[in-house]
């Protein structure tokens, strides 16, 4: 069975350059750092939130708390790492103001582990993500990640939607590797069992089910 | 191998991240238990559509819009901290 690669991978020396050019004042070297990850900073900040103005905002703090801080950074993680750690930090910040009836905290612990043992195993159609129109894919997609304790949708969506790799998680989220690994299974056990229920082969042999009428694409 | 065994070791063998004897033990359990084959590839399946899956994209609009805000902000910051000299 093929394995999982992470997709991102920049250069470190040219994201190192624009972080020395930034440091030394030059503007334009560090606009160019928000144009090589805002979209990942929106995405991030997105999945923890779940909100869209929140996120706008996580964006724009995100980047000016590490414009103010390029001094302190030690360049000895990326760039970009560093700056996920910003970002996830204003991120679960916001998330604790929306909800202050609920603690968040990446620590959450071991209490969910039973709903990541596979209690229902049925195969998938071969191909479940055409199964859906795209709007009602991308809705299931968000109500089902969104129904994850953030400890765990935070380290699947740096490890697995953003590429990061287990230690970059880990040191993004000051998390130690076993933990970043533990949370990760649960995380991606839980979605699947989630997603089971939409995309497991149906009786009829061919898996294929209609999209609901006036819902997406005509 | 038992499945409990093969559930803990799931994720180093979808990110490929085990010795070559491990892998082949898992390899062998997939080869006779057909649940935990399943839940292998569902479970693969599932992070290859969230992979894919661009929720949360960033308009280009909002997208600049957001940059123009943050880079005159940091101009801001710059102004506050390094006066002009007289």
């Amino acid at each position: 069975m093929s394995t999982i690669q992470p997709n991102i991978e920049q250069p470190v020396s040219e994201e190192m350059q624009l972080v020395r050019r930034a440091k030394r004042g030059d503007d334009q070297a560090f606009e160019e750092l928000v144009r090589r990850y805002d979209r990942n900073v929106f995405r991030i900040a997105q999945h923890i939130t779940q909100n869209r103005e929140d996120a706008e905002d996580v964006v724009q703090e995100a980047f000016l708390k590490a414009y103010g801080n390029l001094a302190k950074f030690q360049e000895q993680s990326k760039f970009y790492t560093w700056l996920v750690r910003i970002a996830v930090n204003e991120a679960l910040m916001k998330l604790r103001r929306r909800r202050p009836e609920r603690t968040v905290s990446l620590d959450e612990e071991v209490k969910t582990e039973d709903d990541s043992l596979p209690r229902e195993v049925a195969d998938w159609s071969p191909n479940p993500e055409q199964l859906y129109n795209q709007a009602q894919l991308r809705d299931i997609l968000m109500r089902t990640i969104q129904g994850l304790p953030p400890g765990f949708r935070t380290v699947f969506v740096l490890r697995d939607v953003e590429g990061l790799s287990t230690e970059e998680t880990a040191e993004a989220l000051e998390l130690s590797i076993p933990a970043v690994k533990s949370r990760l299974l649960r995380a991606r056990l839980q979605l699947r069992e989630r997603l089971n229920r939409f995309f497991q082969k149906r009786g009829n042999g061919d898996g294929h089910r209609k999209p609901a009428s006036g819902d997406g694409d005509q | 191998m038992k499945c409990s065994e093969f559930l803990n070791e799931l994720t180093n063998y979808l990110d490929g991240m085990l010795d070559a004897r491990t892998k082949s033990e898992l390899d062998d359990h997939l080869a006779w238990c057909h649940n935990c084959y399943v839940v292998c590839d569902t479970t693969r399946k599932t992070i290859e559509i969230y992979r894919n899956s661009e929720l949360y994209e960033l308009p280009d609009d909002l997208r600049s819009r957001l940059r123009s805000a943050i880079m005159s902000k940091c101009a801001e910051k710059r102004k506050k901290s390094d006066p002009p000299l007289e």
